[in-house]
């Protein structure tokens, strides 16, 4: 198998453990993986991704542009700034929800999420829409929009891995007392 | 052997394992943090670990080991080789007894430093082996061959990754702990021939590092970590080629993928330069392409190589406009990069232009003391002539609108320095430097001495959240606690100052609004060198729990929580404010500021 994915969002939104996830399903399977991803300054509220490339055949951990099988979008915004990674046929599962940048409040300017998913509508043909506030409010949690949106990238089928290996994943690498609300998270999305 | 998914950091930490480290120190810095935290969480019973007061502390301390016949590594930042100078250009003369590695981090683009600087430069200038991975893999095992090099030939060496290799993850083979070397030390022999530092022993042992490092040009010649790459397919024996090393090397291999696969000289020794590989492989080549990030530095080697050995291979690169002078390069654009000088038409983006995007310039977090810090004292000088001196850490995002408290910022501790520098030119000037309590222990202090001794006249702010909070909340000696799990007691700022001789120290808490505005009003008007310590914990660390609401009955829409403190958990609907519960930490300095006490709940502070 070759996969090359995109996770993109705002910092503090989880991009990081779900890269984790994917990574750890890969390496369950032996597959090489390769991964790069924003740290630093960065991460105080700014635009990050990380790059996750599976399988042999790379030298490098970064995607190059028209070469990305998936981009997995916590922020709509964030997934139409990565939109030139996405291959021609490629899949994207995104969030909903905008997430207003400090600059947006302070000039008044206006930045809505349904501008984005538009013009993600016209552009990509295989597009899943995760109605965030919906999934949030159904699992009973803020903080879990990495594992719905992980759910819904298995269900999509571009991830590559299988529900259970997803689960594996997270019961391998998340603390126990978070298991039961990641593995409903991941599981919203049936 | 076995595999594992490792940071490139990690992997740089796990190679110093497997190769017997037996000390690390360090000052935290991106990108290069991550090593010396994965030494101390994976170390060895005997390895000793500490976060140093700074990088010229922990030179020393690492160099003091190595003398010992310790196996010893000391972690840096680009910006930190900068303080750590003083005492590894002399340990470069004096040498050293057990292996010892110089971790040094760079950061093209630059993505969390003030300047793009090249460390294989500096090893150049302080005549230092210097190894350059391009991946995971190749730091973990050139870690180790730097401790084995750097013993045989008793010199420090300098291992030099960039951001995408320290923070880049891949899985790699690293070896089972049966496999780790074990190196016990010899204990520290005194000869003061060899370790303390005259005129004379320089000159004796500047003559034998410079015929040292000519014999390792020719070693790393002959090492597997400086190779060419013959060319394929139709590029097979063709006179065009390319010369690359650290992670540009990834992007290379990847460009030689979609563009045609060239010809390739892969440096990883840019010092001493392996200069008889290179000269082997430019035999072969009418032009040669440049790629790499930073300075020149291949560039300028091949050009000395095609001199010396009266080749007339053409060498393209940065100073030919070929490559991209200052940034990163990225795999997108060295793959057009090398499409266009072999002539190939450049790759199309046929999508439709997307609408404006938002901006997201990194912000002080939801709830952070910093905020309320620079808001206060903002308030207490309103109408003043004033000057805001910043420093090194997240508090250098109190520049952003609209808090705009940011007037400098240059290095760590330097806010002091300019501060006092306004005060004698402008007298009638209010001079404050911004500082944080890890930059303060790290650099300000002489900067505090010299301004009580010297007469000068500014307001310290001590910005202190007991944390390095930038780099990912490592201890520093305010903190009481070290990194070999010890409690400790703390050094006290307070102390510090006032043994220094600052007659007014006062520690107020930000978030307590109005007593903090009290507190500055009051303070910045006394004479001389005074300083106020705003005195609260890291949101990120703490995790304050509380939550403000807001009253949309209540609630004027006058925009005032927004527009003066710019908290990422406040927005507008257009007509009342909105907080966000997943970001609030329920501070509640927006609370303290309406005009019609809409804003409730959160910390009790006012």
């Amino acid at each position: 198998m070759r996969k090359d994915i995109i996770l993109c969002g705002v910092g503090g939104q989880g991009t990081v453990l779900a890269s984790r996830l994917i990574s750890a399903a890969a390496m369950a399977r032996e597959l090489p993986v390769m991964s790069a991803e924003t740290i630093g300054m960065a991460q105080r509220g700014g635009s990050v991704f990380s790059h996750l490339r599976i399988g042999g055949d790379a030298d490098c951990p970064m995607i190059a542009k028209g070469e990305a099988d998936l981009i997995l979008g916590f922020e709509p915004g964030e997934a139409v700034r990565m939109l030139p990674y996405l291959k021609p046929e490629g899949q994207v599962v995104v969030s909903s929800r905008a997430v207003m940048p400090v600059t947006a409040a302070l000039s008044g300017a206006d930045y809505r999420a349904e501008t984005m998913l538009d013009y993600l509508k016209a552009q990509v043909r295989n597009l899943v829409i995760v109605p965030t506030e919906k999934a949030l409010a159904e699992v009973g949690s803020a903080k879990v929009l990495n594992l719905i949106l992980l759910g819904a990238a298995v269900r999509s089928g571009a991830l590559g891995f299988s529900e259970e290996e997803m689960r594996q994943a997270v019961l391998t690498r998340i603390p126990a007392k978070f298991h039961e609300l990641n593995l409903r998270a991941l599981e919203w999305a049936k | 052997m076995h595999q594992e998914f490792l940071m490139g950091n990690e992997a740089i930490a796990r190679g110093a394992i497997a190769a017997g480290v037996n000390l690390v120190c360090g000052y935290p810095g991106t990108p290069s943090t991550e090593v010396l935290e994965t030494v101390a969480k994976n170390r060895p019973e005997d390895t000793y670990v500490e976060w140093s007061v700074n990088e010229k502390t922990a030179m020393e301390i690492a160099g003091g080991a190595a003398y010992a016949g310790a196996r010893a590594m000391v972690t840096m930042k680009q910006m930190g080789l900068n303080v750590a100078s003083d005492p590894l250009m002399c340990l470069s003369y004096i040498g050293v007894k057990g292996g010892l590695v110089v971790l040094v981090a760079d950061d093209p683009g630059p993505i969390s430093s003030q300047t793009e600087q090249d460390t294989r430069h500096f090893a150049s200038f302080a005549k230092l082996p210097v190894f350059d991975p391009s991946g995971a893999q190749e730091a973990y095992d050139m870690v180790q061959e730097a401790f084995e090099l750097s013993e045989k030939y008793g010199t420090p060496v300098i291992l030099r990754p960039t951001t995408r290799v320290s923070h880049g993850y891949a899985s790699i083979t690293v070896k089972d702990p049966e496999e780790y070397v074990k190196n016990v030390p010899e204990g520290f022999v005194r000869d003061t021939g060899r370790w303390v530092i005259f005129p004379r022993l320089s000159y004796q042992n500047h003559i034998k590092i410079e015929k040292r490092n000519r014999e390792l040009s020719d070693v790393f010649s002959d090492s597997p970590r400086n190779y060419i790459l013959p060319g394929e397919g139709e590029l097979a024996g063709s006179r065009k080629g390319i010369a690359t090393g650290g992670f540009s090397a990834s992007y290379a291999l990847e460009a030689r993928r979609k563009a045609g696969a060239v010809p390739m000289l892969k440096i990883g020794n840019p010092f001493p330069f392996p200069e008889k590989k290179a000269a082997e492989f430019l035999r072969g080549m009418d032009e040669v392409l440049c790629i790499e990030e930073l300075d020149p530095v291949i560039e300028r080697e091949l050009i000395y190589v095609c001199g010396k050995y009266g080749l007339k291979t053409r060498i393209l690169g940065k100073m030919t406009g070929h490559m991209p002078t200052a940034g990163e390069n990225t795999r997108d654009s060295v793959t057009a990069a090398l499409r266009a000088w072999l002539g190939l038409p450049a790759e199309e983006q046929t999508a439709a232009a997307p609408p404006p995007l938002p901006v997201r310039p990194p912000v002080l977090c939801a709830g952070c003391p910093h905020r309320a810090s620079f808001y206060a004292v903002k308030q207490a000088m309103k109408g003043k002539k004033t000057i805001f001196c910043g420093d090194i850490g997240c508090y250098t995002l109190g520049n952003a609108q609209p808090l705009d408290m940011v007037d400098t910022c240059l290095c760590m501790g330097a806010g002091l320095g300019i501060a006092q520098a306004i005060d004698h030119l402008e007298p009638d000037t209010s001079c404050f430097a911004f500082v944080g309590d890890s930059t303060f222990f790290a650099s300000a202090i002489p900067g505090v001495v010299n301004a009580v001794y010297n007469q000068a006249s500014f307001t310290l702010v001590v910005l202190d959240n007991s944390t390095t909070a930038m780099t990912g909340h490592q201890p520093h000696p305010g903190t009481g606690r070290t990194m070999m799990g010890q409690i400790v007691d703390r050094v006290s700022i307070e102390k510090v100052l006032e043994g220094i001789g600052v007659e007014t120290v006062e520690t107020v808490d930000p978030l307590d609004h109005a007593k903090a505005v009290e507190t500055v009003k009051r303070t910045a008007e006394k004479p001389g060198v005074k300083a106020i310590i705003f005195c609260s914990p890291c949101v990120v660390l703490a995790k304050p729990q509380g939550r403000v609401t807001i009253d949309a009955e209540k609630c004027i829409g006058c925009r005032k929580c927004i527009r003066e403190i710019g908290c990422p958990a406040l927005s507008f609907d257009g007509k009342k404010a909105a907080v966000d519960p997943a970001q609030c930490t329920g501070c509640s300095l927006c609370s303290q500021l309406c005009p019609v006490k809409a804003i409730s709940g959160g910390e009790a502070h006012a």
